[in-house]
């Protein structure tokens, strides 16, 4: 078996696990990053919109500054972020852009003059000062009271990602590509690297590193529908439960976005509704303005994902092959208006669907879109439990985001959070040496590979391994998703139970030789499972609604009982996860307050005389 | 509508000693927006659990999909069956390693690639992060992002008559990204440092000017206008080169 040796140990070449793995080859430090796919196909690159930093570049952004950006971040997370986390990514965002434009990112800059902007539906006029000429300029997102998001055209991920991987070739780190860490290796108290698949070969290898970090993004694909790429199923995350002793955070904190196209799930913007598009039923019938009369299809993220799920709920969807999904309407917004202001749109369109949205309706539904929840860590990016365990990027739960994820903030979180985090592994790596014990690394690999070896031979049953996938899909669909009530849960987590004890009978029906798909699938699985049974329970036991978390039977924010995180575990064999709580923040530079959005009642921390 | 679909699918896993390249045929009936993403996981997940083959955004933007469809380089996650006929032919890209079936490798082509052109700003400066960003012209800015569009996909290398009798090939897609930099005003090298990269039958002396590369691109990059330039550029370097006086 091939064994690696290395400093650090990035399990991940998205933004987050490069950013990381930048600062610590810029310090000298060998570094090793994995990635299921070549780096660059990491889901980084899918991010269109752009990201947040308060730079005030901008005739719209005038007057932002990091103190405004905080108090978005915080509201936007429903109040259950850390705070001391928020602020410190609030004041480094800007640096972090600056630094990226330096390393080659093509940013859209300021053009002084008057030019025109759309705002539901409206046409407005702006201005640009010259002084700022030639400046990042940044665009509006939801949730935001400045013009805040800094973009290159639609490609902003596409490009940070490859100006990041740019400088890590430039750097000299190392990126193996095609490979997927299995487990971590660890005696219980320190983290000592991983054990690794080779999908190129079949071939299972071992990394040993001082610093290991989880940088491995979404879980979205434990959900049928999603806009996630297909590789982001959690592996991370999973190997990080498998411990026994790290802990993940808010699993149960979920956002949902009511357009994805049918049947692919890809992303349509916001943008749509914005300037005026509708949502219609199976009758054609524009349904919106019954539940919403005053903001229709204009309400927050998750309040029309929450209406259009309540409205298929009563039949009125229109049923397919992939299932049933609602119409967007943009017809009447005009070609010339699809054609430049929707490009994107138009193109996906006809791209995927093979359709005009000029003439033709276009099939959505309410898509999985974000995990706010993933490893826990604390403000230096350190994972609880484990020593020399890091983890950044949308796969922690570092927590800025709480219940809530503002667009903008997530792409901007990973070369922030990988900055500061990367800082502290140079410490870390400055100050700690291990040692690492034969057996232990010779039993982490064998315990794969016995694995491995039953599967093949069937010896624990012939489960399908498709078939075991698609109970989960349809568990957490109908009991985990938009809507939460604690009947549902109940039944969602008993049925995922049952689908845990069966993804661990899997038996394979091809030979499983080299990069075999269906052997991958079935070494993921049962960690999928565990997944969705940390999202089901821990939505089973927060009786509140907060950010993307609703649950019908306790539609009110409890800030007395709830202002806390959750923190999921998994005692080795055993049928559920161990759930325990912690405040969500230490320091409250804003006290809970509305949140701005949805309605809904709170019940304060302190109830009033 | 409801066509069955007949797919001839080339089959070989390299990491199987039993394994000799084959076709494989499997039938599907189609449905309405059935992308070559779907139907190739209907058939994964209904008829052989271990026929390779990547995709990764399944949404146009990451290139992990491309393959020869019924002869032709492209994307299959933005392939509709509908704009093909009953029989649909799929093997895996030419020029890269064969992974197996319709997988290949093109994460260390591109890897290396990226080291040989040295695809990063060169600079000397030290980044102040207590300085504003230096500016630039927006028109230039968004000039450079059209070029930095390329997802790696490998189609025009895999359609390259150059790449296929010179492994050691650029190729457009390198050519291309040459360009990037030599359009960005904040890489400071030289003409020459650039004619040291590709002034050679491995960079722009290689290419025969075909535009099969062009033709292919699913992301419609203006290749052919950067493969003009460069060889244009690539030319004066070249000449100045044998003036002694001008040689550096
Ligand atoms: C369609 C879409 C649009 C978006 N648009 C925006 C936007 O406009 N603005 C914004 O702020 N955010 C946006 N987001 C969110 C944002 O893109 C992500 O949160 C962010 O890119 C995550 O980056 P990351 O580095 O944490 O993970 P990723 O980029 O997902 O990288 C994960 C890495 O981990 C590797 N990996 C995973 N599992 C394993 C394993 N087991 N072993 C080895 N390697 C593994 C993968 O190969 C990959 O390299 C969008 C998300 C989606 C889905
Ligand atoms: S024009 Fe040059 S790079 Fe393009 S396909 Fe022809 S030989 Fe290859
Ligand atoms: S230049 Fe076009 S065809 Fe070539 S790799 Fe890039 S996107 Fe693909
Ligand atoms: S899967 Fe990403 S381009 Fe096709």
């Amino acid at each position: 078996m091939q064994t690696f040796h290395t400093d650090l140990l990035c399990i991940g070449a998205g933004l987050a696990g490069e950013r990381v793995a930048i600062e610590a080859a810029a310090a000298g430090f060998d570094v090793t990053c994995l990635s299921l796919v070549p780096a660059r196909r990491s889901h980084s690159s899918a991010a269109q919109g752009g990201m947040q930093a308060a730079l005030g570049n901008c005739a719209m952004g005038e007057g932002d500054s990091p103190d405004v950006h905080f108090e978005d971040t915080v509201k936007g997370s429903d109040w259950g972020c850390d705070q001391e986390v928020a602020r410190l990514f609030c004041d480094n965002a800007p640096i972090a852009m600056r630094q990226l434009a330096a390393w080659g990112v093509p940013w859209n800059r300021v053009v002084p003059g008057k030019s025109t902007y759309f705002k539901g539906g409206k046409l407005f006029e702006k201005e640009e000062k010259q002084e700022k000429e030639g400046l990042i300029t940044a665009r509006a997102f939801g949730g935001t009271a400045k013009w805040r998001t800094c973009y290159t055209s639609d490609g902003t991920g596409h490009t940070v990602l490859y100006t990041m991987d740019n400088r890590a070739v430039q750097l000299g780190v190392a990126v193996h590509d095609k490979v997927e860490a299995l487990s971590l290796i660890h005696d219980g108290e320190n983290c000592l690297g991983a054990v690794v698949r080779c999908l190129k070969t079949g071939e299972l290898r071992v990394y040993l590193a001082r610093v290991t970090l989880i940088a491995t993004g979404g879980f979205g694909r434990i959900y049928r529908e999603s806009t996630n790429a297909v590789i982001n199923d959690g592996g991370g995350l999973i190997i990080a439960l498998d411990t026994g002793v790290v802990p993940l955070g808010n699993m149960e904190a979920v956002q949902f976005h009511p357009t994805g196209i049918v049947p692919t799930d890809i992303l349509v913007t916001e943008g749509c509704r914005g300037d005026g598009g509708t949502l219609l039923d199976k009758n054609e019938h524009r349904f919106m303005p019954d539940y919403e009369p005053d903001k229709a299809e204009l309400a927050s993220r998750d309040v029309v994902s929450r209406w259009m799920t309540h409205h298929m709920r009563q039949g009125l969807g229109v049923p397919s092959p992939y299932g049933d999904h609602l119409w967007l309407d943009i017809r009447h917004l005009g070609c010339h208006h699809l054609a430049t202001k929707l490009r994107e749109v138009d193109e996906i369109c006809k791209n995927f669907l093979g359709i005009d949205p000029a003439k033709n309706l276009i099939p959505v539904r309410p898509t999985q879109h974000y995990s706010m929840g993933g490893v826990r860590t604390d403000k230096n990016g350190l994972a609880y439990g484990l020593k020399g365990l890091f983890s950044a990027g949308e796969a922690a739960c570092w927590d800025m985001h709480g219940f809530n994820r503002l667009g903008g903030n997530s792409l901007a979180e990973t070369v922030v959070a990988g900055m500061i985090v990367g800082a502290k592994v140079v410490d870390y790596l400055r100050d700690h040496q291990v040692s690492y014990p034969t057996g232990l690394v010779r039993d982490s690999a064998a315990q794969q590979q016995d694995r491995i070896k039953r599967l093949i031979s069937k010896a624990d049953g012939k489960e399908n391994v498709f078939t075991v996938r698609n109970s989960m899909y349809d568990a957490l669909m109908h009991g985990a998703g938009i809507f939460r009530n604690g009947k549902d849960l109940e039944a969602c987590v008993q049925t995922l139970q049952e689908v845990h004890e069966r993804a661990n009978k899997i038996g394979l029906r091809s030979n499983g030789r080299g990069a075999n798909p269906e052997l991958a699938l079935a070494l993921r699985l049962p960690g999928m499972v565990r997944l969705a049974l940390c999202v089901a329970q821990g939505a089973l036991q927060r009786t509140e609604s907060r950010g993307s978390h609703a649950r019908e039977d306790h539609p009110e924010r409890n800030d007395r009982d709830w202002l806390v995180r959750t923190l999921a575990t998994w005692q080795p064999g055993a049928p559920l996860p161990t759930l325990n709580y912690e405040p969500v923040s230490q320091v409250w530079s804003i006290p809970p307050g509305e949140r701005g959005y949805g309605g809904g009642k709170i019940i304060p921390a302190e109830p009033k005389e | 509508m409801a066509r069955n679909l007949t797919f001839s699918i080339f089959r070989y896993n390299p990491q199987d000693p039993v394994s000799v390249p084959h076709t494989d045929t499997f039938v599907l009936d189609e449905t309405n927006h059935m992308t070559l993403f779907i139907a190739l996981n209907r058939i994964r997940e209904e008829q052989d659990p271990g026929l390779q083959f990547d995709f990764c955004c399944r949404a146009g933007i990451c290139g992990a999909c491309a393959m020869v469809v019924n002869g032709r380089p492209g994307l299959a996650c933005h392939t509709k069956t509908k704009d093909l006929p009953d029989a649909i032919t799929l093997m895996p890209l030419p020029f890269f390693t064969l992974v197996g079936d319709l997988s290949v490798d093109t994460g260390t082509w591109f890897r290396n690639m990226a080291q040989r052109v040295r695809s990063w700003v060169h600079t000397d400066k030290e980044f102040d992060p207590k300085a504003l960003e230096e500016r630039m012209d927006n028109a230039v800015a968004e000039e450079i992002y059209e070029l930095e569009r390329c997802i790696e996909c490998g189609c025009c290398v895999a359609a390259c008559g150059t790449a296929i009798m010179r492994p050691d090939f650029l190729g457009a897609a390198g050519l291309n990204r040459l360009a990037r930099f030599v359009l960005d005003p904040r890489d400071k090298r030289t003409e020459q440092d650039y004619f040291d990269i590709v002034g050679n039958d491995q960079g722009i002396f290689g290419c025969m000017g075909l535009l099969a590369c062009e033709d292919v691109c699913p992301k419609h990059l203006p290749l052919q206008d950067q493969l003009g330039m460069l060889r244009w550029k690539m030319g004066w370097a070249g000449i100045m080169n044998l003036l002694p006086w001008k040689r550096k």
